[in-house]
């Protein structure tokens, strides 16, 4: 790759950057330069590092080793207010606003003008109309932001970044909940901030937009910086192959045919405003479907609809050929679908309550004995017995489950649904968060379950763990399915090329 | 450039449209209106009600629980809860008896203690939750139970009367206006409670702190990340309500001539009622002091207009719970809506 000589003029020029975490290495040895007035997109996988480097950049986390060089003087920031203050803001793609205050109020937070004791709030509308004015918005400053888009609340944070003087500004995947109007406007606001001199950090997984805004692109993979180049000189293929890497893309896996099995789901139409459109998919017994897609493609969305735990607009869902009406997670139990949640903690384990009642945590009602009194012994012989064959690594049964470790914590969810005997299983990112060994051991709970019959969906966003497990692949982009890939015929190349098709689609 | 075609330019309209569709002033509509329903009711239903005696005695009824309620609104507005505001209006007034009747102090150097008690027990709540992350419901869980213990140690458990000090009683029970316009008697309570919110209702719109106290109620994660001090500006907030609780203890002290220490607790609840009706969020960041007043005065005209109608005293304090309900039922209602 070429690696483009650093001007002397860059706005930020960092070299060398390292970080870890708890020994693992998060980043090492990254270069990144910002020229003032031009647009860097910075590309990778998810857990390539970008968001790493850009919390350095912006005093967040502190760097391990390198040096960040800010108008050609080094700096080291300790904290955001310290970056904000140089002239580095940052817009989150969560975004951070007070939803009962007015835009202008908002902007100014902790540096309102006063007159005396009392607020000036007409100056302070003012300072906010000259800001709004600075991007072309048409709003007026005392709206409460509670009650506008998500769009325009992104423009407040612009705003609110400019008002501190930015020179450099940060946007964490800005167009993630913008509609294609939204977008347009978005860019126009970031051509006039170019045009005005600022440097633009521009983070997207989207490739239709690099085309449209890039000056710069700069492809991180694995922690590491592989290259910087202009965008006019590099193509969108060449960036895909860039942000996989050629090495990893062969990997072994056991050609497994897909199963014949008859049809046990049948998902048609499924739809959710401005979430989901018209997802439609087969799954057959003994089959495991693989889900990829970046962060925000709606597979998580997916999972969660069939399994009946958010409301959809349209859609039907067959079980067993016979069409089910899921309102609620008790209907989807009831007819026979698992859900094996991303967030562990949040939604799949009751972290305060023992390994026991955890795994029977969805079978109670077969314990039940006279009086609405739980069978405790009959309880204890199926958890253990689960624990044995799950081989969960815990002190006793009767051990709180936030104990365990990440990896035995997912496995005392699965135990879960195992006994609760649902033949269609919903795994999403079932390895988040836990080690390798115990990753390979869910690898190979995940593969017995399918050969004992069970249909699996397997939703992951570590494409090696989706080309290693599934027969068929589904890939997602913005709420759609791009396209569905035979286990034999799945690549990383193309998982990315379907995972980033919006502008294919756009184009037809 | 490309022009901006996208722009819509019909954000600002008039203002006075968007008044009436802001969910906060149409809150205060309906409480307002409550009111005036249930003034007309109890005045139909008994022609004792409308008389400028009766009238006057729910206003005086009124001035105790409506500061104490306005001390509530800060907390309530900044995300927080004040449970302790009913036994440190007694601990104030305990402290008052203190200074006037035990060390013979001159009258205002009473009246400075009580509220500056009161600052002291709202920092320490502010600083349990702020500084040591005390949940605010158990951090004045403690501070109620704290305070009503201290006020009856203090006291040695019996009242401490203001015989000695001339002009205590007139802080509640005299009436300025009254002497100056003979028609309108209304108690100096209800002056001061007037005062009291006026200044508060400035505090809470044009100033840092009102602000601050928003900001906070709405999302405090992004005020910290703006760089504002939480912790300190917390403490504020509730050394502020402490403060306002103190006056409240020279209110109720002066209109029953004592410092009762066994009084207190139980008014905290009326106060967080009545900020609830008033159509201040419990989950934070909107309210308003006139809301607070207004939902003070619809529980004093309940219970004063049931009393007249020989409602007992048990059913009163049945209806009050149903509306209350009511109210917090409105809100969530509303936040549905929006």
């Amino acid at each position: 790759m070429t690696h483009v000589p650093i001007p002397a003029d860059a706005l930020i020029s960092a070299r060398g950057l390292s970080k870890a975490f708890n020994g693992v290495r998060a980043l090492e040895d990254v270069r990144f330069d910002l020229q003032p007035g031009e647009v860097h997109v910075l590309m990778g996988e998810n857990g390539a590092g970008k968001s790493t480097l850009m919390k350095i950049l912006t005093g967040i986390y502190r760097r391990d080793a390198g040096e960040i060089l800010l108008d050609g003087t080094p700096v080291d920031f300790t904290s955001p207010r310290q970056a904000q203050a140089a002239g580095i803001s940052i817009v989150h793609q969560e975004l951070n606003l007070m939803n009962h205050l007015t835009a202008a109020q908002n902007i100014f937070i902790g540096r309102e003008p006063r007159r005396g004791w009392l607020l000036d709030e007409d100056r302070l509308n003012a300072q906010a109309a000259a800001l709004f004015e600075r991007i072309k918005l048409a709003l007026d400053p005392r709206t409460v932001v509670g009650t506008l888009t998500v769009a325009r609340q992104q423009m407040i944070e612009i705003a609110k970044a400019l008002s501190h003087e930015a020179r450099v500004l940060i946007m964490d995947e800005p167009t993630a909940a913008l509609n294609r109007e939204e977008v347009e406007d978005l860019f126009r606001v970031v051509r006039e901030l170019r045009e005005q001199g600022v440097g633009i950090v521009y983070i997207s997984h989207k490739m239709d937009e690099l085309a449209r805004i890039a000056d710069r692109v700069t492809v991180m993979r694995d922690g590491r910086h592989v290259a910087t180049v202009p965008m006019g000189e590099t193509s969108i293929d060449k960036l895909i192959a860039m942000m996989v890497g050629r090495e990893l893309a062969q990997l072994t896996r056991e050609s497994v045919p897909a199963p014949a099995g008859e049809v046990v789901l049948e998902v048609q139409g499924l739809a959710r405003r401005g979430v989901l459109h018209d997802v439609s998919f087969q799954l057959r017994r003994g089959e495991i479907l693989g889900f990829a897609g970046l962060m925000g493609a709606g597979r998580t969305e997916v999972a969660r609809a069939v399994f009946g735990a958010d409301p959809i607009d349209a859609g039907s869902v067959r079980v067993h050929g016979r069409e089910v009406a899921i309102r609620s997670p008790e209907q989807a139990v009831a007819a026979g679908i698992g859900y094996l949640s991303e967030d562990r903690k949040h939604f799949g384990l009751a972290t305060g309550l023992d390994v026991q009642d955890n795994i029977l945590l969805a079978s109670f009602a077969r314990f039940r004995k006279a009086l609405g009194f739980v069978d405790e012994a009959r309880g204890r012989r199926v958890a253990l017995d689960l624990v044995q064959r799950l081989s969960i690594k815990t002190p006793g049964l009767q051990q709180q489950a936030r104990f365990l470790s990440g990896g035995n914590q997912q496995k005392v969810v699965i135990a879960r649904w195992l006994y609760r005997d649902c033949p269609i299983m919903l795994f999403d990112e079932p390895t988040r968060g836990i080690d390798v060994g115990a990753k390979a051991e869910i690898y190979k709970l995940i593969k017995s379950l399918a050969a004992q019959g069970k249909a699996i969906v397997m939703i992951s966003s570590e494409l090696s763990e989706v080309l290693l497990l599934s027969h068929r692949v589904i890939v997602m982009c913005e709420g759609r399915i791009t396209g569905v890939l035979p286990g034999s015929a799945a690549t990383q190349e193309n998982i990315m090329q379907l995972a980033t098709a919006r502008a294919q689609l756009s184009a037809a | 450039m490309t022009p901006s075609t996208t722009l819509p330019a019909r954000e600002p309209t008039s203002r006075l449209k968007a008044m009436a569709l802001n969910p906060q002033t149409r809150q205060k509509l309906l409480a307002f209106a409550s009111l005036i329903v249930l003034m007309v009711f109890f005045g139909l239903a008994s022609p004792n009600f409308l008389q400028t005696d009766n009238l006057v005695s729910i206003l005086q009824a009124t001035a105790v629980n409506g500061v104490l309620a306005i001390a509530c609104t800060f907390v309530i507005i900044s995300g927080g809860i004040d449970l302790s505001v009913g036994t440190m209006m007694t601990f104030c007034s305990v402290m008052a008896g203190v200074f006037l009747t035990y060390w013979g102090m001159p009258l205002p150097v009473g009246i400075a203690a009580a509220i500056l008690f009161g600052a002291l027990s709202g920092m320490t709540s502010g600083v349990l939750i702020a500084k040591l992350r005390i949940p605010p419901f158990i951090t004045t869980l403690g501070m109620m139970m704290a305070l009503k213990g201290l006020a009856l140690v203090i006291s040695g458990t019996k009242p401490i009367y203001f015989n000695e000090t001339e002009g205590f009683t007139a802080i509640s029970q005299d009436s300025l206006i009254g002497t100056l316009v003979p028609a309108v008697p209304i108690p100096n309570a209800v002056l001061i409670l007037f005062l009291v919110a006026a200044l508060a209702s400035v505090v809470l719109n044009r100033t840092v702190l009102g602000r601050y106290t928003f900001a906070l109620g709405s999302n405090e994660e992004a005020v910290r990340l703006s760089g504002v001090n939480v912790t300190f500006w917390k403490i504020v907030v509730y050394t502020v309500s402490g403060a306002i609780c103190g006056i409240a203890g020279l209110l109720i002290a002066s209109r029953l001539n004592s410092a009762q220490p066994a009084l207190g607790q139980g008014y905290e609840l009326d106060a967080i009622a009545a900020v609830v009706i008033g159509g201040t969020s419990l989950s934070g960041g909107s309210g308003t002091v006139l809301g607070t007043i207004i939902g003070a005065l619809i529980m004093s005209v309940l219970t004063n207009g049931l009393r007249i109608l020989s409602v007992a005293q048990e059913w009163q304090t049945v209806l009050t719970g149903v509306i209350i309900i009511l109210a917090v039922y409105a809100d969530i209602l509303r936040r549905g809506r929006s």
